[in-house]
């Protein structure tokens, strides 16, 4: 029933603390038109837009799509705007693709963004509700505790989530679109560095990033034509449960269980380890990396920290995870999503550069959010399924 | 393309003010008795969309809390569009045409008394040029109407005739919010509010919550005895700017329409969310809709406008019609962003 | 005339455009109840209907089955078990607190779920396990607030074992 769906443009702006060249029209259409050369066809040629990103505190305005409609080429066009949180930009991408697999139409552009310098996302985070007590200073104070929890339940050394840091920066130093280029990273500048809500250090926290990253994704026909090879979208799967309920599992949710289980049976796959190729991975805290490498079936319950331990998810290791440096580099929060999806993308088409994993042919993008409660996924490959 | 219906259709009341209860318990009974109503568990819903708004609601992520209503467990499919749920439908709809689903709870929810509204659109303008002044919304709305007025593309009796007969029609809505019977001459000497709109040519505050049970195929026809089948779905984006559209009619309304083939055959009955009246008859004209038509049977928008769920409910109380042999073919319409800048319009027939 | 008014005007690159917005918070039913209680020193818990849990604070709904909890409230002692923590050291202008402090998940004696709040104690004695206690206000500035609770203080009984608690971290 479903279409076959390719990815044939990717575009990126450069993420930075704070991108004062441009408006947010001037980001999202950097991300856009990149992605539109690369798929080499023009703004009439697409037929939808989808626009994500996360809370619209983050920039002071209502549902911003709306206004940014002639920037991002939906004028006169089908427009939607998804938002679910932090998994946004992947949820974005699934709800592309849905467009081009339902047969509706048959090139979409999807845009996900987030301009947070200009406004205060720690505050937008954090907003005190009355009769409440606030204890929770932005996300970190949120995850923090499960972070502990995971240490506890895995027994994990504590200079895990040291290792991914530095892994993850050193890949950044290979894109150039990353917002962090720590030239002089190390296990020991990481190690030294302040600890921000314990167990969780400042070189092992996500920046604050603006960017935005965008695709084009067309019907297979289409997708055949174009001049560099289309990543095709093998299954996508989503799922979410409640933030809080008696006995809910925070550290390792069914969701991600559930959701991994059911993306890898429409993928075939049942062997992720060995079948995937590399990962890109919603890791803001250093830490969720072995988490998620365990959420993601791809380790054994409470044995994910090995993989880092052994280089596994090294640049050069057999299972790369965040080759582009991940959201540990960059996290434009409604974009790193997408950003996750689009590089597992760039990975299949060998378009990666620099970061490039030889011979990648099958990839995982992933991204979560909420209180680790919704999870986005996909598995894109450079054959068809 | 699948056969997907409208089978299941819940409502809360719209209230002016919902005192007591959070968004969460409004949508609690809504979401429970609509499962009830089709007769289905959660193991049989393959996916789960919802509209809401952030700004509206005051916080950020204020959606999360609406999936507690779901009783999402075993974790479930679910997806959220920062948008009326009309376009959570839509969302759903997609998904069950590429066989991701046979069936899909969406809901929409709202609870706009707890901001001040009209300023709070505010935050939806161009924050360079336009925000910063603070506009509210209904006086952009009144610009289009004095735009319109001025050029004779309307009367301000055939505005006033639109609020009469909504509130008329919303007699028979035990949901709606402003009903009665009122008579035009009288309606035309109130003040102006912000002119030349008065307090009728504008929606009521409201809030409130709806959800909707889509199907597919078979799947349909066993839950629902006279499903109301989506033939056409489809919603266009025009610019923000008021300057570089023509606001003398409703062009996305138009394409939309087009789009969805509400052309192809007679429309018996259709639901409109403009929240204006001078809005309400853009879109009436935009749908092509003839004399013969029943337009608002519930009394539409501007009988009851709970922002994320209207839209959401004229899909369901244009399905309704369709259910209680009232229509064979209905035709509802979702809208959003000023003066009518983003436009949905659902076909749905019941044989 | 001064050296930069004699110059041309750069672009406009940044626009300050402050943002006020006023909204009447609702508790929910379910909370004001919650929270009365709490006005006068009383801790509710509620059951859901279907599997008996106690839900504290209460939320009028139970996410896990979707369906309304509104039996009769079950009443609670401030003590209970510190379940995991983090000593935080980040700023943030809703949170008028000296730093370090130490936000806590804390599951109170008889309650299924966690409550989030703070706990005071030595930075080097915090351990997951530790029996807590509530630290209120002086009864006079009692309002309907969780934060009628200061913080949460080690009791100095020996801990928890880790079964007692380790389905919620």
């Amino acid at each position: 029933m479903a279409e076959l769906c390719g990815v044939v443009g990717i575009g990126q702006t450069k993420y930075a603390p704070s991108r004062k060249d441009v408006s947010m029209a001037g980001l999202l259409r950097e991300a856009a038109e990149r992605a539109l050369e690369d798929a080499e066809c023009s703004w009439k040629d697409i037929d939808a837009v989808v626009i994500g990103k996360a809370p619209d505190m983050f920039e002071g305005v209502m549902m911003p799509e709306l206004f940014l409609a002639e920037a991002i080429g939906g004028a006169y066009k089908p427009m939607l705007r998804v938002h679910t949180a932090g998994s946004v930009g992947g949820s974005t991408g699934i709800v592309a693709a849905s467009l081009v697999q339902a047969g509706i139409h048959d090139r979409v552009l999807t845009v996900a963004y987030e301009k947070q310098s200009e406004s205060n996302a720690t505050w937008a985070l954090s907003i005190a509700l009355p009769f409440s007590v606030a204890t929770v200073a932005g996300a970190g104070g949120y995850f923090a505790p499960l972070v502990r929890g995971y240490i506890r339940r895995s027994g994990a050394p504590e200079d895990t989530g040291i290792r991914v840091a530095v892994k993850d920066r050193q890949n950044a130093l290979k894109n150039p679109y990353a917002h962090l280029h720590l030239e002089d990273i190390s296990f020991e500048k990481v190690a030294s560095s302040p600890m921000l809500w314990d167990p969780i250090r400042y070189l092992e926290t996500c920046p604050s990033s603006d960017g935005a990253c965008a695709m084009v994704m067309a019907r297979e026909k289409l997708a055949e034509r174009t001049p560099r090879k289309p990543a095709w979208i093998h299954a996508t799967e989503m799922r979410s449960e409640p933030t809080f309920f008696s006995g809910r599992d925070q550290v390792m949710p069914r969701a991600t269980l559930d959701n991994a289980k059911s993306l890898y049976k429409k993928a075939g796959i049942t062997n992720p380890r060995q079948e995937l190729d590399c990962a890109e991975i919603y890791v803001p805290f250093s830490w969720f990396e072995p988490m998620w490498m365990e959420g993601m079936l791809i380790a054994e319950r409470n044995q994910g920290w090995k993989m880092t331990y052994e280089g596994a998810t090294a640049l050069t290791g057999d299972f790369p995870v965040n080759m582009s440096g991940g959201v540990l580099s960059s996290n434009p929060i409604g974009a790193s999503g997408l950003i996750r999806f689009a590089e597992s993308a760039l990975q299949v088409r060998g378009m990666a550069g620099a970061h490039q994993v030889d011979g990648a042919k099958k990839a995982l993008g992933h991204a979560y959010g909420g209180g680790s409660q919704y999870f986005s996924t996909w598995i894109v490959s450079s054959a068809k399924p | 393309m699948r056969e997907i219906a409208v089978v299941g259709f819940v409502q809360s009341p719209s209230l002016r003010r919902e005192p007591n209860r959070n968004e969460v318990e409004i949508l609690v009974p809504v979401i429970a008795e609509l499962k009830k109503s089709v007769g289905i568990t959660n193991d049989q819903i393959g996916f789960v969309c919802s509209g809401s708004s952030d700004y509206l609601a005051g916080q950020s992520f204020a959606f999360v809390a609406g999936l507690d209503a779901v009783g999402a467990w075993p974790p479930v499919s679910e997806s959220h569009v920062e948008m009326d749920g009309a376009w959570a439908l839509y969302e759903a709809w997609v998904k069950m045409q590429m066989g991701y689903a046979d069936v899909a709870l969406v809901y929409g929810f709202g609870k706009p008394s707890m901001g001040d509204l009209p300023l709070t659109m505010a935050l939806q303008l161009d924050p360079y040029s336009m925000m910063p002044l603070w506009p509210d919304a209904i006086s952009l709305a009144a610009l289009q109407a004095r735009l319109l007025l001025e050029n004779g593309h309307l009367t301000e009796r055939e505005m006033a005739e639109r609020a009469v007969r909504d509130r008329r029609n919303a007699k028979s809505n035990p949901f709606a919010q402003l009903k009665g019977d009122f008579e035009v001459e009288k309606l035309l000497s109130e003040p102006m509010l912000a002119s030349p709109l008065r307090k009728h040519d504008c929606a009521p505050i409201s809030d409130g919550a709806s959800g909707i049970i889509l199907a597919a195929g078979e799947k349909a026809k066993e839950l629902c005895k006279r499903p109301a089948w989506i033939t056409g779905i489809a919603h266009i984006l025009e610019p923000m700017e008021l300057g570089v559209r023509d606001l003398t009619r409703s062009r996305s309304s138009e394409i939309a329409a087009h789009r969805a083939g509400v052309w192809r055959d007679k429309v018996d009955a259709a639901e409109l969310s403009a929240p204006f009246t001078h809005q309400q008859i853009l879109v009436e004209r935009a749908l092509g809709l003839s004399a013969k038509t029943r337009v608002n049977p519930s009394g539409g928008a501007l009988a009851g406008n709970p922002l994320m769920a209207v839209g959401l409910s004229r899909i369901g109380e244009a399905a309704q019609q369709s259910w209680r042999g009232g229509a064979d073919r209905a035709v509802a319409h979702a809208t959003s962003g000023p003066c009518l800048q983003q436009n949905l319009v659902c076909v749905l027939e019941g044989n | 005339m001064s050296e930069q008014a004699a110059q041309a005007p750069g672009p406009v690159e940044v626009m300050l455009a402050p943002v006020e917005l006023e909204y009447t918070f609702s508790a929910g039913q379910s909370a004001s109840r919650f929270l009365r209680a709490i006005a006068q020193g009383k801790l509710l818990g509620q059951r859901c209907p279907v599997d008996g849990r106690v839900y504290f604070p209460t939320r009028g709904s139970c996410p896990q089955h979707g369906v309304v909890i509104d039996g009769e409230p079950v009443e609670l002692k401030d003590v209970g078990t510190l379940v995991t923590y983090s000593i935080v050291r980040v700023p943030s202008q809703n949170i008028p607190l000296q730093l370090p402090y130490i936000t806590a998940q804390i599951l109170l004696d008889g309650a299924n779920t966690i409550l989030m709040h703070l706990l005071n104690c030595k930075l080097e004695d915090v351990h997951m396990g530790m029996r807590v206690k509530a630290v209120w206000k002086p009864r006079d500035q009692w309002t309907t607030s969780v934060a009628n609770i200061l913080y949460f203080e080690p009791t100095g009984e020996p801990d928890a074992p880790y079964d007692s608690y380790k389905e919620h971290i």
